[in-house]
């Protein structure tokens, strides 16, 4: 990407009013239920989120969600109180993308006559990174890792050449300056470790166990 | 597969680690955790779904009082009462499907309230979950919206430690209604139950925000710098029994106070320094002064829309201080230039200490000389009216003049809710108990009979509408079975009030659909054999409101007002505190 492209791109993630991409991590147990409770915050104030990632931390038991909003700074800096004020949430960040080192995986089907036939495509997917998943005889399966603009390119380069489907992933992303968290987060596992999470195990097994 | 000899030694393992000190159902561990927890009165409405749990409370009459009231939402908002006035945590049970979605107006009138709730939903079988089972709802994802907390229980061994987090979730921090869905199969299933352990402690939750004394010194350096300094207060003060602390603050600063109609009874009505009523139907001085002071105190109050009114126009002369226990409230609506983080029990005093004695006579007698004009021009015709109708101000000053200020005081919503926290006076903290934020028609009744479980020592006066009497009447039926002493004072004026004050102000006076018509009250009270009477003479108003309060006994009072009185001061909406009108 230029550098005259990626001033462009950073210009259309800002808005007039303010509003650009905010990345909210948030440090949380890991329970049933907190990912509603979360994004009733957002829905209540009628936010849409772009992007919504929730996986394992580095600790056991605790989870990390990464939230993507398009919003301004005071709207985001409230709704991170909020966030925080749930009892199960340990911690959350708000930050640009300036802040943070983000990726996206993306999935690229394309037709694998086509690929085998038109070199040019073998140099628009060397050109963009992406690394072969699956190859079939009827198609074959690329991925991509990187900025939505780079996916997004790709995209756009395969049109032509039969892209037969396309699927993206939500944003992880690393906050460049959050070593003081990832002490505390440790030092919570050490002093007091996480407890198991309650699933329902009589889901099912109705019929075994009640005769009521 | 699991060998007898594995469930021995499990058993065995279990033995050493803890100790076993009850062999029962979950229902049983769950009352047993309540008695700990120092639970004696319960609201509650049975069905299907948490039989188990009633079945168990047959055995616990002698520890455990349950009152059946009519409908679950009386329920909830008896036990609101019941918190505010007491300060103890309200507790509520109700089945699972209709009887739980009965309590949703209730739980978020207790979350934007802060009133700390634990309420206990029965709920089918684990097995049945997700299928559509009879009297089955989502009732955790229905309530999270208006809960601090909630947590669906499918097995019994974790009955006793969600119990625990509950009341330590309910009552700590800015406090909020709890709830517990418990699928039936937990409270039949029999376990060895380890004995019951209060919370203190949850990792992720952080109820009090850690106090920064820098914060609380910068605070000082405005207020002392201060020439005319104003102290807005609301619930904190009550919810963190620091009414001692605020009085010791203002008192030595000498700072003019007023509050938010959840704040209203911190401190006595006839305090000095107490100025009046904020907001949208508070006192004239107040208002206007928000937007004259120099530096505004936010203490333990959130800055509702309808205390600010228009936020672009609303003190943005002064420097604001905003004490408060939760970090969210801090900026959420006005910016502050200081916020003191932290529990106002705890940040107060460290202020007073820092603070310089003051007495700030003169912008004071600023506040007394706006007090007078709307003496003159609102309160003296309102209270003393010289036309033959009976003017609900009126009713207040003779209640006033009977009690002495010593009542509970528990209005429903509306114009008689404005009246009476405008001109009811209070001697003590907890009197004052109404639905603030979320402005519930239909809590009145129920939370006086919760009041009165929580005050039993007080006269409690439940002054409600007749529009809002109509949507819980049913709750009589709680009064007449178990003898709640509840004076019910309805101030009829056969209209929806407040909608038609609005209706005549700002829609050129097109009633639509306020006319309402009520039931003979005192009659219907008589079927639930709650003596009563109705009054519609001056004459004839201050012996009966006597009758009423020395009755031995529930009564109901019906006064019929004057049809078309508005309540005013008014700051309409869209306007700025300022704008203020006296009529």
């Amino acid at each position: 990407m230029s550098t005259e492209d990626k001033i462009k791109y950073t210009e259309d993630l800002v808005d007039l009013d303010g509003k650009q991409e905010y990345t909210i991590t948030v440090y949380a147990e890991n329970r049933i239920g907190l990912l509603n409770r979360i994004a009733i915050i957002f829905s209540k104030r009628k936010i849409n989120i772009e992007s919504l990632n929730s996986s394992a931390s580095e600790i056991d038991g605790i989870h990390r969600f990464n939230i993507v909003i398009h919003e301004g700074y005071e709207v985001v800096r409230k709704l991170a109180r909020q966030i925080e004020k749930q009892i199960e949430v340990l911690k959350v960040y708000y930050n640009t993308n300036e802040e943070i080192i983000w990726q996206e995986l993306a999935l690229y089907k394309v037709s694998t006559d086509e690929i085998a036939e038109k070199v040019t495509v073998e140099r628009l997917l060397r050109q963009y990174g992406a690394s072969a998943v699956v190859i079939r005889k009827d198609y074959t399966v690329f991925a991509v890792t990187g900025h939505r603009e780079e996916t997004d390119a790709l995209v756009k380069a395969l049109e032509p050449y039969e892209l037969i489907e396309f699927v993206r992933s939500a944003r992880v992303a690393i906050i460049k300056d959050s070593a003081g968290f990832h002490e505390k987060l440790k030092e919570f596992e050490a002093e007091e470790p996480g407890e198991e999470l309650v699933e329902n195990e009589f889901l099912e097994k109705g019929g075994k166990i009640f005769t009521m | 597969m699991e060998t007898a000899q594995d469930t021995i030694q499990q058993t065995e393992a279990k033995a050493e680690t803890s100790q076993t000190f009850f062999k029962g159902t979950g229902s049983q561990v769950l009352l047993n955790g309540l008695i700990t927890e120092g639970v004696k009165t319960i609201f509650g409405y049975p069905g299907g779904a948490i039989m188990p749990i009633y079945d168990a409370l047959y055995d616990y009459a002698d520890k455990l009082q349950h009152i059946l009231v009519r409908h679950e939402q009386g329920g909830i908002h008896a036990a609101q009462g019941f918190a505010r006035a007491s300060g103890e945590v309200g507790v509520v049970f109700a089945t699972s499907g209709p009887g739980a979605t009965n309590l949703v107006t209730g739980l978020a009138d207790a979350q934007i309230d802060s009133t700390p709730l634990v309420v206990i939903t029965g709920q089918v079988f684990a097995h049945l979950l997700g299928t559509d089972a009879f009297q089955e709802t989502d009732v955790i994802n229905i309530t999270t919206p208006v809960t601090k907390w909630n947590y669906q229980v499918t097995d019994a061994n974790e009955i006793q430690e969600v119990l625990a987090k509950a009341f330590y979730i309910a009552k700590s921090g800015r406090p909020g209604p709890v709830l517990i869905d418990i699928t039936k199969n937990a409270q039949i299933q029999i376990e060895d139950f380890p004995e019951y352990v209060k919370c203190h402690h949850i990792r992720s939750y952080r109820p009090k925000p850690k106090v920064r004394v820098e914060y609380i010194e910068q605070a000082a350096e405005l207020i002392n710098a201060a020439k005319k300094p104003f102290v807005l207060w609301g619930q904190g003060v009550v919810l963190g029994t620091a009414e001692e602390e605020f009085k010791a603050f203002i008192e030595k600063t000498g700072i003019p106070s007023a509050w938010t109609i959840l704040g209203e009874s911190a401190i006595p009505t006839s305090h000095p320094l107490n100025v009046g009523m904020l907001g949208m139907h508070g006192n004239y001085g107040p208002n206007v002064l928000t937007n004259e002071c120099d530096v505004l105190i936010a203490i333990g109050m959130r800055f509702d829309d309808r205390v600010t009114g228009r936020l672009d126009k609303y003190a943005k002369q002064a420097k604001i201080i905003h004490l408060d226990i939760d970090p969210a409230e801090i900026d959420k609506n006005v910016k502050a230039d200081v916020g003191v983080w932290g529990d106002c029990k705890e940040t107060l005093p460290l202020l007073t200490k820092l603070v310089n004695e003051n007495k700030h006579e003169t912008w004071l007698a600023v506040f007394r000389d706006y007090n007078q004009q709307e003496i003159d021009q609102v309160i003296t015709p309102e209270l003393y009216p010289e036309g033959e109708e009976i003017t609900m101000g009126e009713v207040l000053r003779n209640i006033n003049e009977i009690c002495d200020g010593e009542a509970i005081i528990v209005t429903d919503v509306g114009q008689h809710q404005m009246v009476a926290c405008r001109y009811a006076k209070f001697n003590n903290t907890r009197s004052n108990i109404t639905s603030g934020g979320l402005g519930t028609m239909g809590f009145g009744l129920p939370a006086a009979i919760g009041a009165k479980y929580g005050a039993p020592d007080k006269t409690v006066i439940a002054i409600i509408g007749d529009g809002g009497f109509q949507m819980t009447p049913q709750e009589l039926g709680t009064i007449m079975q178990f003898g709640a002493e509840v004076k019910i004072l309805i101030l009829n004026n056969r209209f929806l009030g407040m909608v038609r004050q609005w209706q005549q102000l700002f829609n050129d006076k097109r009633y639509s659909f306020v006319n309402i018509t009520s039931p003979d009250f005192v009659a219907l009270a008589k079927a639930y054999y709650i003596e009563g009477q109705m009054v519609n003479e001056r004459e004839k108003l201050r012996t009966a409101l006597g009758t009423m309060i020395n009755h031995k006994g529930s009564y109901l009072l019906e006064v019929m007002v004057g049809r078309e009185n508005n309540v005013f001061p008014m700051v309409p909406q869209g306007m700025s505190v300022s704008e203020i009108r006296l009529k």
